[in-house]
């Protein structure tokens, strides 16, 4: 082989550097493509849905005609789903979470549970619907609740919560544990006092990233059967219904819809008209996940500067 | 000490032995049941799992008492609540396989591009802008994507190809795959990042540029960790409902054409689902031998993406 002039050298590197370059481009391209989308999803929503952003909107039921239809009944679905959500869920996957890290011995059962865990994160979320649909709805009697759908979105998040507890717990150190044992603490109480304190932000932000994902989840909540038109909301504890007093779990048991599933609802309908509702909703629905989000983001940004064991 | 230890007839102001011992064997018994209740919450993601699988075989199983196997999967037509009814699952599988195609198409190449970038070319500044934007995007609501689909991207589309109708499985398949980019693009950086800097020094120092070492070293160093990435895509492709509803139409309709509309095993159940059908049904348990097939084919991706795995798999 010939050996190369100082020339061709000269070229082999400009077009190394070249295609280089043109890499970078094409990554910065993609990059801003996925921003584009973004922002081109909420310019679409706030343009088209603007004229509905009025106070009536968020305290108008639904309604036949698009102008004065609103989305009272699908925002406090949301939050009751929600709040049903995190009382079961919450309690759960901590408790999961600090099983597997601080108790659990390397058996087979252990396995089983962490097996299992990975791949309950890769089920499709309609599934857990047909779940809910076979379980709660029909084996519990549960019926089409709001207690059925906070369950449901529930065991869905589960799997996000036990692995961000047990990241958080991982990371810290065992000089914490043998410290607290060491002046007569049993498990239960290092745990109590040490662990659960420490991992705190970690399991905060888990929680927050699994309910960002249950208040905008949609098919699990259509499979179990949730109306679309609702023109009432659940009883408060303690008021007069047309059938007496409402209890203070009453609510649980009620009818409800949710805001994704109005998005669905406006969005399907051939009716131009309800474009802008459905607009306005995805803006409203949007504006919630993307502040939990953030909330959460910046909570892990400032949890990884502020601790250093 | 609380009063438990301190018994009334102790003088000396110090717990007596005995009363100790019986306040730590208290303690024992307590943090005995603490740990069955710990071990209680882990145990219900068992139950979930035995759960889903008890009600989609039990229904599945009355299903097939009505319809054969055979008919199930070689029929070529889906009309399940008509009075002709035929439960060619086919046709459902192939809106699947068509979107999901055409959300890979995307999702994979993107991805992977965006991960060699963030890992082997941004600046640590960039790295830190681009991952909470990525994050955002993978948190926005499946059901915003599919407005954004129906109303934003097949008018789009349709400027471009006049024939497209206003439900396809192109569109929905295309905000998919953006859709998926996050996923494939965190795990993918997350895997090139492991690849220990020595490797990369060392091509480096026989002359390699940068995008020769991305593709010629780093890829193929993290190709198990790539393809778990992948994996994962697949599996939210195929389970993606929302997005499939809206966008693409719920009319089964057995075709290989991105251009048609057509519905999924998802999207058919979100169409049943709707409707009123009463519980124990021919049309209710089709539902969940739907949702039975549709597991599988993600269980089917999820073992071949940890034997690919395990095949791969380079420890450093």
């Amino acid at each position: 082989m010939k050996p190369l002039t100082t020339e061709q050298i000269r070229r082999v590197i400009a077009r190394g550097k070249f295609k280089d370059n043109l890499f970078k481009a094409i990554g910065v391209f993609c990059l801003a493509l996925a921003l584009v989308v973004i922002v081109a999803l909420i310019a679409d929503m706030v343009i088209k849905g603007s004229d509905r952003f009025t106070l009536d909107f968020f305290l108008n039921f639904a309604s036949r005609r698009a102008t004065q239809a609103g989305i009272l009944s699908a925002w406090v679905g949301s939050l009751l789903v929600m709040l049903v959500t995190a009382l079961a869920a919450v309690p759960l996957g901590v408790a999961a979470g600090l099983y597997l890290e601080e108790y659990a011995k390397r058996n087979w059962l252990t396995n089983v549970i962490e097996i299992n865990i990975t791949n309950l994160a890769a089920v499709p979320s309609i599934v857990y619907g047909l779940l809910a649909l076979g379980i709660f709805v029909y084996q519990f009697g549960f019926g089409q609740s709001i207690l059925s759908a906070g369950l449901t979105l529930a065991l869905l998040i589960l799997p996000i919560i036990i692995v961000s507890t047990r990241e958080a717990i991982r990371a810290i150190p065992a000089m914490i544990r043998e410290g607290s044992m060491a002046v007569g603490a049993t498990r239960w109480q290092t745990c109590r006092y040490h662990i659960l304190p420490y991992s705190m932000p970690g399991i905060l932000t888990g929680v927050i990233i699994g309910l960002a994902r249950a208040i905008g989840e949609t098919a699990p909540i259509i499979t179990i059967g949730a109306l679309t038109f609702i023109a009432f909301l659940p009883p408060v504890p303690f008021t007069e219904t047309g059938t007496g007093t409402a209890g203070l779990f009453d609510w649980v048991m009620s009818p409800f819809t949710v805001m994704p599933i109005q998005i669905f609802n406006w969005t399907s309908r051939p009716d131009p008209a309800f474009e802008v509702n459905a607009a306005a909703a995805g803006f409203v629905l949007m504006a919630m996940v993307l502040s939990m989000n953030a909330v959460a983001i910046y909570l892990r940004y400032k949890m990884r500067k502020n601790i250093k064991w | 000490m609380n009063s438990h230890a301190m018994s009334a007839n102790n003088t000396s102001g110090l717990p007596q032995v005995s009363d100790r011992l019986a306040y730590n064997a208290m303690r024992h018994w307590k943090e005995r049941l603490i740990e069955a209740l710990l071990l209680a919450a882990a145990a219900v993601s068992v139950l979930t799992t035995l759960g889903i699988v008890y009600v989609l075989v039990s229904e599945s199983v009355s299903f097939f008492a009505h319809v054969g196997i055979v008919d199930f999967l070689t029929d070529t037509q889906w009309t399940p609540l008509f009075d002709d009814a035929h439960f060619g699952i086919m046709v459902l599988i192939s809106g699947t396989l068509v979107s999901s195609g055409v959300a890979l198409l995307v999702a994979i190449p993107m991805g992977t591009i965006i991960a060699i970038y963030l890992s082997e070319f941004a600046d640590s500044r960039v790295r830190e802008a681009a991952k909470p934007i990525l994050e955002l995007l993978g948190g926005i609501p499946t059901i915003v994507f599919g407005y954004f689909a129906l109303l934003v991207v097949t008018p789009i589309l349709q400027v471009i190809l006049p024939s497209l109708p206003g439900f396809s499985l192109l569109s929905a398949g295309l905000v998919m795959g953006i859709m998926i980019v996050p996923y494939i693009a965190s795990l993918s950086e997350d895997a090139m990042r492991a690849v220990p800097m020595s490797m990369r020094e060392g091509a480096y120092a026989m002359g390699s540029t940068k995008l020769y070492t991305a593709i010629h070293v780093v890829v193929p160093a993290a190709i198990s960790g790539l393809a778990a990435s992948y994996i994962l895509g697949i599996s939210r492709a195929v389970g993606e409902t929302m997005i499939l509803a809206v966008a693409a139409g719920m009319q089964p309709n057995l075709t290989w054409n991105p251009m048609e509309p057509a519905a999924t095993i998802t999207s058919y159940i979100v169409q049943v689902a709707l409707g009123d059908l009463p519980h124990g049904s021919i049309g209710y348990q089709t539902i969940f031998a739907a949702g039975l097939t549709l597991l599988l084919i993600t269980l089917l991706f999820n073992i071949l993406g940890q034997w690919l795995r395990a095949k791969y798999r380079e420890a450093y």
